[in-house]
């Protein structure tokens, strides 16, 4: 395992409010990792900093070697990274088509959109009944598929995915969390920034701890798991 | 009683039809001005003023370089697509994150540039293409070529735009913008081009609305008051930045000067159509297909 996404003494935030504090992290190729936390711990913030949406105040951003920051946000997708952002965020007036179109937007994916969209129907074959229905008009866990979905149309190396249970039924909750061991075993990096901890903890080889802007623990998902403090706080046992 | 129905009907038929090939043209210049507000935010007050000029660049082609008209107008539609990119680069581009009121009042600056620089460089004079074409007799109804032509072509560039839309990457991305800024650069997309290439086609269309008109109307520094605000009115009460809506308005718009000028003079059909357009604002003032709350 190689390192492919390393994040060093970050600090990020919003004009003058601060989210990100010395935050440092690291994803190998081929790992599922999570960051878990509260509500407000920085964790979309983190999420926007490494795709570009957010520039950091102090610290550095590496993909593969290649310097994330002084890279043109809308050339970030090309270093191989894919966004799923908060929300979903899809056109709800276009069609899914045309969501997953835009997600091929940048020339090498153009290139590949056929096999791409292939892989994606073969991943959610729901989205190939939905083609020309409005994204808008789907319910919240076959967004949530377009969304993914739509990232995946860039052929990343590493997806992105922030809270992608938030606002979801649990028995979607559950498919969603399927369809991440699902696009882990097709050979994808995944970081996922989640607050359902129990769920994500099982599908994460390691996991840090944000709160209040600052990375508390990190280690694999099951030594996490069996730590105090997270139980107590986030387990609920 | 017959035969007054018969005539009276025939004029009537004339003008629905007369109204319907109007409504083309004034589709097109509201197409232009929609595309640009529903894309990039913004509403581009001197958009008549691209196609007086527009309409000059084909005057000075025809009748100055003596430039077939076939000819011409490609290049009057690619000059005006660069004067809309450069409008963006220079005035919007700057202003993209200013109020609203500051956008208004620097493309309202730009509209008396524009008047100013072609009173200046043209002067005051009517000029026309000098081209005279036929009129086409269909029993007892007259048609000008000029309308057919400009109907047509109209069509084929509200046609080549949808397509352009509905089946390109970069149409796909202008269409998506409107609906979500700030993850376009997630996408792969630069605003920053977007927004160009949209000022372009706006341009663009203005341009092809130059080729048009010019072929009815004489061509004088001040021509665009006598389009740029029924350009207006159509887009509102359409709906601003709703394609669709701003289409049916054109129509709507067109058939009320047509048939008020049947039924009375030409002018007396734009105070009618200006006054169902205020009505219309009380009734549906987000525009004509907005949704109920």
């Amino acid at each position: 395992m190689t390192g492919m996404l390393e994040l060093k003494s970050i600090d990020a935030g919003y004009g003058s409010f601060q989210a990100l504090f010395d935050v440092s992290l690291d994803v190998r190729a081929g790992e599922a990792v999570g960051v878990i936390g509260p509500n407000g711990a920085g964790k979309t913030t983190l999420m926007r900093v490494i795709s570009g949406l957010i520039r950091p105040i102090r610290g550095t951003i590496a993909m593969e070697g290649t310097d994330v920051v002084a890279t043109p946000p809308h050339r970030i997708v090309s270093l191989g990274i894919a966004h799923v952002p908060e929300n979903r965020r899809l056109f709800p007036r276009l069609t899914v088509a045309d969501n997953l179109k835009m997600g091929a937007y940048m020339p090498g994916a153009r290139a590949h959109y056929v096999e791409r969209l292939e892989f994606v129907f073969e991943l959610f074959p729901r989205l190939k009944e939905r083609l020309q229905q409005m994204a808008g008009t789907m319910s919240g866990g076959e967004q949530q598929m377009c969304a993914i979905g739509r990232a995946l149309m860039s052929n990343p190396k590493l997806l992105l995915l922030d809270e992608p249970s938030a606002g979801l039924a649990p028995v979607v909750v559950q498919q969603v969390f399927e369809l991440v061991k699902r696009i882990r075993a097709s050979g994808l990096t995944v970081l996922i920034v989640e607050q359902n901890v129990q769920q994500v903890l099982r599908v994460v080889d390691r996991a840090y701890l944000l709160e209040a802007g600052s990375i508390r623990a990190a280690g694999s998902a099951a030594e996490l798991a069996a730590s105090d403090t997270i139980k107590q706080a986030y387990l609920g046992v | 009683m017959q035969s007054f129905l018969g005539i009276f009907d025939i004029y009537l038929l004339e003008a629905v039809i007369n109204g319907i090939l109007l409504g083309g043209v004034l589709a097109l210049l509201a197409l232009g001005l929609n595309l640009i507000f529903g894309v990039i935010d913004v509403t581009w007050i001197c958009y008549a003023e691209l196609v007086m000029i527009g309409m000059y660049g084909m005057y000075y082609l025809v009748q100055v370089f003596h430039l077939p008209y076939w000819a011409a107008a490609p290049l009057v539609i690619l000059l005006v697509a660069l004067l809309g990119a450069a409008l963006h680069f220079l005035v919007i581009a700057p202003l993209l994150t200013a109020p609203p009121i500051n956008q208004l009042l620097a493309t309202g600056g730009v509209l008396f540039i524009l008047q100013s620089f072609a009173t200046v460089a043209f002067g005051i004079d009517f000029r026309n293409l000098g081209i005279r074409l036929p009129v086409l007799a269909l029993g007892e109804m007259n048609f000008s070529y000029a309308r057919l032509l400009s109907f047509g072509a109209a069509l084929a560039g509200m046609i080549g735009v949808y397509l352009f839309l509905t089946r390109t990457f970069t149409g796909t991305a202008i269409r998506a913008i409107a609906q979500d800024r700030q993850i376009m650069p997630l996408m792969g997309v630069d605003p920053r081009r977007i927004y160009l290439v949209t000022s372009a086609i706006g341009g663009g269309l203005a341009g092809l609305a130059a080729c048009l008109l010019v072929l009815q109307y004489d061509v004088h520094p001040f021509v665009g008051l006598s389009f740029g605000p029924i350009t207006f009115l159509i887009c509102v009460l359409g709906g601003l930045g709703n394609f669709i809506g701003g289409f049916i308005a054109a129509f709507v718009f067109a058939e009320i000067i047509s048939l008020g000028g049947l039924f009375s003079d030409l002018e007396w059909g734009y105070v009618l159509a200006f006054a169902f357009f205020i009505v219309m604002m009380f009734i549906r003032p987000a525009g004509l297909l907005s949704r109920r709350s």
